[in-house]
């Protein structure tokens, strides 16, 4: 996309459309939605070449949520970009919808690949830039995956497959948000260190504050510059970043929560809350 | 000619055909014989060493994205080790993946029972809307490679690599989902699933007639869907119905034989040559016919047993 939007208000006002449509449910995967949203906003607002009237486009940009639950969060952003119909976000996870918890490129115009199975979704990305090469294309190819979902080991079969392949198009993201569905990811299973991990598999890496839209926007210039090599973004981000009653609270991975509650968080952004003008 | 040479020669065919087709390999090329397909198309090979889920995923991606990939490794590894992969990435994503299952049942042989693929087929037909297949000779294979090309989705096929036998015309046309009728008759009924358990059929016939027993042979070539209409329509005028096949009894071919007479209804005895739920061991290929009660004298005393239990009746 190449308008020329405020992705500092497009990164509130998705926050606030995912507290609305997780909230409007009572239940959902607020946590690891809340803590890509701003990655998600530069690609869509800013880097990516997609075409919401042509969700499938010859020659578009290509982005796999590995971490497919987190497909509410860019459910809003399609949303908002037109893919589907706004009306569409109320009808998350009712019987017969178009947007299921976890992301399905069957049923979800903008969806590319269906994940939710963690660990799977890295494998496709390679596949997909592997494709766009033999296609002579030089487009991109983004995917996000989980920290806790970097413990499947799948993902470390591809890291070797991207590297051996060069699929230098092929720019990822690990949501190192520091939780799991058990407790911290340092209890469960640690993943220090990351980046030497990725490093080590031949990866480009770059580590940077998952909330710091410039920063994550410079991160892509800088891995598009970098030839030869696949490119893993490590973003530290807050699971639930952006609302109060999720930020730091172990529970927050599938949380219930009413409506009155996502509509305190929504004017708390209204007011400022979490803005780096604000602290 | 080797079934595995057929595998490769056909896909450098359709290869040259249509820029689509790509192939995926899991460190075994040297044993699948793809390696000449490499030579021609080595931009079109990805050969990911010993990493088969991500074979899979990585397929997924390639056929997101507009490519025909065939995926191959042993059937165990092409089967429990990516079940899930294949299930998701592929099937529910609704992808076109072509994952190849070698060494089937039985031929595994000195691999042995860690490698002797009984269950996968078995695993498979609970992935919904996916396509079984195993060609039981050269020309069937041959002939069917490029209609699972075309079939949108994703196929699982079950490859008979090392050896070779050429059964079937030419010109002999074949549809996934279609079984043959190769040998007509009035008795009884073998089903069979496979090269292996084809030309054991085929010898039990022989023997059968021998004893005054007619029996008619249906090569199902696809598991799933099962050509139903073929099978009951024999089943109807036999009464009696043998399924052979180089896999476990439980959910494979003699499972949906079992379930589409039941069903409709129809009053036919039956018996299940297989893999009687055991796991596999190391062997020789006619030590482990007989061990599993796969060759030709089980079908023929399985058969004799239906029969005279119809006549009595």
């Amino acid at each position: 996309m190449t308008a020329t939007v405020d992705l500092t208000d497009k990164a509130r006002q998705i926050r606030k459309m995912t507290l609305d449509t997780i909230g409007y449910l009572g239940v959902g995967h607020i946590g690891g939605s809340l803590s890509v949203v701003d990655m998600l906003t530069v690609l869509y607002y800013k880097q990516m070449n997609i075409d919401p009237k042509n969700p499938r486009m010859e020659g578009r940009d290509w982005f796999v949520m590995s971490k497919g639950h987190a497909g509410p969060a860019l459910y809003c952003i399609l949303a908002d970009l037109g893919f589907f119909p706004e009306d569409w976000l109320r009808t998350l996870n009712v019987g017969g919808t178009s947007l299921p918890s976890h992301c399905d490129r069957v049923r979800t115009p903008g969806i590319d690949m269906s994940t939710g199975s963690l660990g799977q979704g890295l494998s496709a990305a390679v596949g997909i830039a592997l494709a766009q090469r033999l296609d002579g294309r030089d487009n991109w190819v983004y995917a996000c995956i989980g920290d806790g979902e970097s413990q499947e080991g799948q993902n470390w079969e591809a890291a070797m497959t991207a590297a051996h392949f060069g699929t230098d198009r092929l720019i990822a993201f690990t949501d190192f948000n520091k939780m799991q569905i058990d407790g911290y990811t340092k209890d469960v299973m640690g993943l220090e260190k990351l980046e030497e991990k990725w490093a080590s598999f031949n990866w480009h890496v770059q580590r940077i504050d998952g909330h710091d839209l410039e920063a994550i926007d410079t991160a892509v210039e800088t891995a598009k510059k970098v030839t030869g090599r696949p490119h893993m973004i490590i973003m530290d981000t807050l699971k639930g970043k952006g609302a109060e009653f999720a930020e730091h609270n172990l529970g927050n991975h599938n949380m219930v929560f009413d409506y009155d509650t996502a509509r305190q968080a929504i004017e708390a952004l209204d007011n400022g809350y979490g803005s780096r003008e604000a602290g | 000619m080797d079934m595995r040479d057929v595998y490769c020669e056909t896909l450098m065919e359709m290869a040259a055909a249509d820029d689509r087709i790509v192939l995926l390999e899991a460190d075994l090329m040297n044993a699948t014989g793809t390696k000449p397909f490499r030579a021609a198309y080595p931009d079109r090979t990805f050969n990911v060493g010993v990493s088969e889920a991500d074979m899979v995923g990585t397929a997924a991606g390639l056929s997101a994205a507009g490519k025909i990939p065939f995926a191959a490794s042993f059937g165990c590894f092409a089967s429990r080790r990516v079940y899930d992969q294949f299930f998701l990435s592929a099937n529910y994503a609704r992808l076109n993946v072509n994952l190849v299952g070698t060494d089937p049942g039985v031929t595994a042989l000195f691999n042995g029972g860690t490698h002797m693929t009984f269950e996968d087929a078995g695993i498979m037909r609970n992935i919904p809307e996916l396509r079984i297949l195993e060609p039981s000779d050269e020309t069937s294979l041959r002939k069917l490679l490029p209609r699972i090309a075309a079939w949108p989705q994703s196929v699982y096929l079950r490859l008979h690599r090392k050896g070779g036998w050429k059964y079937y015309d030419e010109n002999e046309s074949f549809e996934i989902g279609k079984g043959k009728l190769i040998r007509q008759g009035h008795d009884v009924t073998l089903v069979c699933f496979g090269m292996v358990m084809l030309q054991e059929a085929l010898k039990a016939a022989d023997e059968l007639h021998k004893h005054g027993i007619d029996a008619e042979v249906i090569d199902a070539l696809t598991l799933k869907p099962l050509d139903r209409d073929l099978v009951l329509a024999s089943a109807r005028r036999t009464g009696a119905v043998v399924t052979c096949e180089n896999h476990n009894i439980h959910n494979g071919l003699g499972s949906a034989v079992a379930e589409a007479l039941a069903e409709e209804g129809v009053p036919a005895r039956l018996s299940r040559i297989g893999c009687q739920d055991k796991f596999g061991e190391v062997g020789k290929l006619d030590y482990l016919m007989e061990a599993f009660g796969l060759s030709a004298p089980h079908i023929v005393k399985a058969a004799r047993g239906l029969v005279s239990r119809t006549h009595a009746a």
